[in-house]
């Protein structure tokens, strides 16, 4: 099972993990994504290009379940403007034992990050808007998957 | 001549004060480096969009590409800063 998608609604991570423990594996892994709260950042806006991010986040999620023996992958990715403590993102595996779940969980969360056409503006207290740089720190955790 | 459709996003998108045009694509241009310094050469937003080319990526008819990539018969060329999902 591969389910991709970019939402405008929160996930309903409950309900993500019954899915994904409904596939028979012994072990799932997740991640969520929340908004940091910070010091005068009143929203975090996150900018899609839709259509090519649906894509992006299947091939993800597609490029996961070739490399790891994956009973089921869920990749969820939001857009729009988010409040201090919102989910941004949702990441789920299902599989036969935990490494396979664990280790693919990372990879869907570095690649994400960094191949999938999203960008994150925060909206401050003041008023501002401030585009977020792209850390070099993400474009490393990404290519350590190769 | 044929019609190449352009995409902006986030920061180009905001310096250039649109989301997206169609061109006309420019016989000259090989790839898409060379049409970035056509649009450069624009001036005001265009200039401020796309100067920083280390902060440019692209993306033709939605696969990302390097910048010294070839149009060739592509339809749909996006520029972007660097992604900051996740």
């Amino acid at each position: 099972m591969i389910r991709a998608a970019i939402t405008s609604a929160a996930p309903d991570i409950a309900a993500e993990l019954a899915r994904l423990e409904a596939l028979g594996g012994g072990g799932i892994a997740s991640f969520t994504g929340i908004v940091r709260g910070e010091d005068g950042l009143a929203a975090l806006e996150l900018e899609a290009w839709p259509a090519m991010a649906e894509r992006a986040l299947g091939e993800i999620a597609g490029e996961a379940a070739a490399r790891w023996p994956l009973l089921g992958v869920t990749l969820l990715h939001r857009h729009g403007v988010l409040e201090v403590g919102e989910r941004i993102v949702f990441v789920g595996t299902a599989a036969a034992h935990r490494a396979p779940a664990l280790e693919a969980c990372a990879f869907l969360i570095d690649w994400a990050k960094t191949k999938a056409p999203f960008w994150k503006r925060e909206h401050r207290d003041d008023g501002s808007r401030r585009w977020i740089e792209a850390r070099h720190a993400d474009d490393a955790a990404a290519a350590r998957w190769g | 001549m044929s019609v190449l459709r352009l995409l902006y996003f986030a920061r180009v998108r905001e310096a250039i004060g649109r989301d997206g045009e169609e061109i006309e694509r420019p016989a000259m241009a090989e790839t898409i480096a060379d049409l970035v310094d056509l649009l450069a050469a624009r001036g005001g937003g265009y200039a401020e969009a796309l100067a920083d080319r280390s902060r440019l990526r692209a993306a033709l008819d939605q696969r990302f590409v390097p910048l010294d990539a070839p149009l060739a018969d592509a339809r749909e060329l996006a520029l972007f800063p660097p992604v900051t999902g996740g």
